[in-house]
């Protein structure tokens, strides 16, 4: 058990203080360094062989050639990996490190060569002859369903991949009650998370095992995936993260080819192996956001009550499971937030293609589900002639509150956030704007979304920290979370600072190392203000607690009257009995020659009933909401939209760290523009078309609009000083809110992301020639 | 290889090497020079997280060739301190967290600075339009341009809000 907290801190708090990120300084000198500016003497380098066919059978690999060529010192394909397999669940592991006797998307990795230089190692996987047996593939998710459809994985009839279903309450009944029921179908697009730097690593293999320094935002799960693939204990894989170039989940949440590759080369080289993937690798391979085909169901009242729903939702997932279960799992249990909903069903279902594989992405599930729930709303809004803010604030949950597949929230701001956007400007002036003239039409849209924190699984799911106190008063935290560019660094450091009383300089955070960090689950799911910061708090309150004892002792008073305060320590009512921390720090260290004066914490759930399999229960410790409006111009002649204003009322519980926040929720909400309006991948027969920055377009400075940012406080009981979770939101509200827009700007809904200049254009010339 | 000798500054100091001919400023900076502030994203001059200024004007280093600097003055992220002291632009992007992952904002603030000192008091669209080379995924670029406003104020003698 965390010991409970008795020890005073009297100072001002730095939780809500506008202060630097803790890593702000590294980041503008060029010091932060990432896992490609890490290199070790006589490293090697790595490249991987990929496939040029979406679906075939691997006849042969001769690698002779390659091996023959001057400076290349190993090579490796998927037989070394003795069978070994990995994915998210234990009936999924479907994944090998190295496509063995079939390859199931273009670009899959057959081979990885080493060699003393990149280009040489680039020159050697060219020599390398694969014989392949090309088979048809199959590239839609709803056409795979099919039964003459072909096989991409044996064990899957009709590439079912995985399924998940819910059913609570009467949806038939709910239906029944409804004066408008309307069945629409939704698509949302091909993305991915965008990082902008490719994963990379550096891998040693010796006489202490496995050390990586890799660009993993969840560095435990490549932890035990390399332990498990290598047959060695966890003790000896050591994996040391670097700072991270943006995460957003999905492929630095795993491990990737490479990442095995050189892991095994090293072994059989004695050498460290290097790889940096490139940009086209990234996009070609790396792990996606599942695109999602829904037909929605939605009962409304004439007072816009809703009724009932039900969602049917086919996820692509392309050629193997990954993580995908949990997707389908996430698409569901949220739906029942953030409006009431007394009767609800969903059935998911995801579906192998021979495309890249479809894994988690931030606002993971939600994105989809929420896209076709808000827009069907505002449909129905629209036929029953009622205003679509209001339908919204009428069914807008409250808390407390408890949906009717069992998840719980206790702290909700839907409906002063969407008070907060009926207020504004741009929602009273709307339709005057509307009605201005010329080829640009203007529009507002809103949405409202929740979004869960302190995401639960099933395994391990506590996260640990260590304050390790110093001599001189200042404090080591140990963590096994990992900032990927969200600030969470800066929010834990602060966290424990705030409990000792002392500055964010006092506390220096000590990154993950999988050899002395506690293990963490990983940063997912919103989880590391929320878990990683109770174990942050419940670490530095141990050592808070040491230190009081010892102060008492000294001072001859109950260890209550203790009071931490700004670097100094005192005893309440003792004016006499007052020590800079820092002396305190040092007696109680050289106490008894020498004291070790270590905290330890770690986060726990409620013991609440969660079951994975029916979508029951809290899928996370609390639930964050988010009310967006979003104005649009678009251009009646060429079909382009811009967002030209974003204003969000976000409920985070309350923000520790409010720049961090508003960043988070500003990044969030340009990455769902990217996904409104430009983001898509063309593919061609499993080749994607537009593998490049030029050609996968994501929102630059000029597209980003002016955002405002406003904090609903509701401080929730659960997390700490109230907090939930922050970067998820946005990129859920976005879509549909620019959706929406877009239809009052020109009465078109669009049902099919991304809204290109293209769909724009040529429906308006379809509404055109319509009326005419 | 053709390797050719290349003498030229870097961050004020000077430097001889000898590369091969088609090796890029960004690989000779990285793996020949150890300055590893200046990132490869893309590769292609894209994404402007390779952003390096060469004689007061930014490039992207992975479409420069390393022989092309010879004689010239190069500038990389390591460079602009001043001792101890952060640059004015890096102090502002300090002080209005215009970072996230961190990836791309050595490319950001050599662009800013490169903006500001031709032009020290550049409108909103005007940053926005020295920006357009630097691509950001994490943050919405929003504290990007309010670390740049923010750098403009400072380099004028005006104290960071």
């Amino acid at each position: 058990m965390n010991a409970p907290d008795k020890i005073r801190v009297a100072r001002p708090s730095l939780i809500g203080k506008r202060l630097p990120r803790v890593d702000a300084l590294e980041k503008v000198t060029g010091d932060a360094r990432f896992a490609a500016d890490f290199s070790l003497p006589g490293q090697l380098w790595l490249k991987l062989l990929r496939s040029p066919h979406p679906h075939a059978k691997i006849l042969s690999i001769d690698a002779g050639r390659a091996l023959a060529l001057p400076g290349v010192k190993g090579v490796v394909t998927g037989k070394d990996f003795n069978g070994w397999k990995w994915g998210w669940m234990p009936r999924t592991r479907d994944e090998s490190p190295l496509a063995v006797d079939k390859v199931r998307y273009y670009g899959e990795a057959v081979a990885g060569v080493c060699a003393v230089d990149e280009e040489t190692a680039e020159e050697a996987c060219e020599l390398i002859r694969v014989e392949y047996e090309e088979l048809p593939g199959v590239f839609d998710a709803e056409q795979a369903m099919k039964d003459d459809a072909p096989r991409v994985h044996d064990y899957a009839p009709n590439n079912r991949s995985g399924e998940f279903h819910m059913n609570y309450g009467d949806v038939e009944a709910g239906f029944g009650e409804a004066d408008l029921v309307r069945e629409d179908r939704f698509e949302t697009g091909r993305v991915i998370t965008g990082f902008l730097e490719p994963p990379a690593a550096v891998a040693l293999w010796d006489a202490s095992g496995i050390t990586i320094w890799a660009s993993k935002q969840s560095p435990y799960f490549p932890y035990r995936q390399l332990a498990s693939c290598f047959n060695l204990p966890l003790s000896k894989v050591r994996v040391i993260q670097p700072f991270i170039g943006g995460g957003f989940g999905g492929t630095k949440n795993d491990s990737t080819a490479g990442d095995f590759c050189a892991v095994l080369l090293s072994k059989m080289t004695g050498r460290a192996v290097k790889f940096v993937y490139t940009m086209e690798e990234v996009f070609t391979t790396c792990r996606r956001r599942h695109n999602f085909t829904i037909h929605n169901k939605m009962g409304m009242k004439k007072d816009g009550t809703i009724t009932a729903m039900q969602t049917l939702a086919i996820a692509e997932g392309g050629a193997y499971t990954a993580i995908g279960p949990l997707t389908l799992y996430l698409s569901g249990c949220l739906s029942t937030l953030p409006y009431k909903l007394p009767n609800f069903k969903h059935d998911a279902y995801r579906v192998f293609t021979n495309h890249p594989v479809g894994a988690a992405m931030r606002g993971h599930g939600v994105t989809h589900t929420r896209f076709a729930a808000e827009i069907q709303m505002e449909m129905m809004a629209e036929q029953l002639g009622l205003d679509p803010l209001e339908v919204r604030l009428k069914n807008a949950i409250r808390a407390p509150h408890e949906t009717v597949n069992g998840v719980i929230v206790k702290s909700c701001g839907m409906e002063e956030g969407l008070k907060t956007l009926r207020e504004s400007p741009a929602w009273r002036a709307r339709g005057e704007r509307r009605a201005e003239a010329g080829a640009i039409a203007k529009g507002v849209g809103i949405s409202g979304t929740s979004y869960k924190g302190g995401a639960r699984q099933r395994g391990h799911q506590s996260c640990g920290a260590v304050v390790r106190l110093c001599e001189d008063g200042t404090v080591n935290y140990l963590t096994g979370a990992t900032d990927c560019g969200q600030g969470s660094d800066t929010v834990l450091v602060q966290l424990v600072a705030e409990e000792l009383g002392l500055g964010l300089d006092d506390v220096a955070i000590r990154r993950v190392d999988t050899a002395v960090t506690p293990c963490d689950p990983g940063s997912y799911g919103s989880r590391v203000t929320i878990l990683a910061g109770k174990a942050a708090q419940n670490a530095a309150r141990e050592v808070k607690t040491q230190l009081a004892k010892f102060a008492a002792e000294m001072w001859g008073v109950a260890e209550e009257r203790i009071v931490f305060s700004g670097g100094t320590v005192y005893a309440d009512g003792h004016p006499e009995m007052v020590l800079p921390f820092r002396k305190l720090a040092q007696a109680a260290c050289y106490s008894a020659s020498g004291k070790v004066i270590l905290g330890k914490g770690y986060s726990e759930y409620a013991p609440e009933v969660y079951d994975f399999d029916t979508g029951f229960g809290n899928p996370g410790v609390n639930y964050s909401f988010t009310c967006q409006l979003s104005e649009v111009d678009v251009d009646t002649e060429t079909g382009v939209v811009k967002a030209t204003e974003f204003l969000i009322a976000h409920d985070c519980g309350r923000p520790l760290h409010p720049v961090n926040v508003e960043a988070q929720v500003q990044g969030g909400a340009v990455q769902g523009l990217g996904q409104a309006l430009y983001e898509e991948f063309r593919m061609e027969n499993g080749r994607t078309l537009n593998p490049d920055f030029l050609d996968y377009r994501m929102p630059l400075v000029t597209e980003a609009p002016g955002m405002q940012v406003v904090d609903i406080l509701t401080d929730d009981p659960d997390g700490p000083f109230g907090a939930k979770e922050a970067s998820e939101g946005s990129i859920v509200s976005a879509p549909p809110s620019i959706v929406s827009a877009i239809h009052d700007a020109t009465g078109i809904w669009f049902t099919s992301l991304p809204v290109t200049p293209e769909k724009v254009a040529m429906a308006l010339r379809a509404k055109k020639e319509k009326n005419s | 290889m053709a390797l050719v000798s290349l003498q030229f500054t870097v961050n004020g100091r000077g430097e001889r090497v000898s590369v091969p001919a088609h090796r890029t400023l960004l690989e000779m900076l990285r793996e020949d020079l150890q300055l590893t502030g200046a990132k490869e994203g893309c590769g292609n001059g894209e994404c402007g997280a390779c952003t390096v200024v060469v004689d007061g004007r930014v490039v992207n280093a992975c479409l420069v060739l390393a022989a092309e600097v010879d004689g010239k003055s190069v500038l990389t992220i390591e460079g602009l301190k001043n001792g101890e002291r952060l640059h004015p632009v890096q102090q502002a992007f300090v002080e209005h967290s215009g970072m996230q992952c961190g990836f791309c904002t050595p490319g950001f603030v050599l662009s800013a600075k490169t903006l500001l000192e031709a032009n020290p008091t550049p409108t909103r669209e005007e940053i926005k339009e020295a920006l357009l080379g630097n691509f950001c995924r994490c943050s919405g670029y929003t504290k990007i341009v309010e670390s740049v406003e923010a750098a403009a104020r400072l380099l004028a003698g005006t104290p960071l809000t």
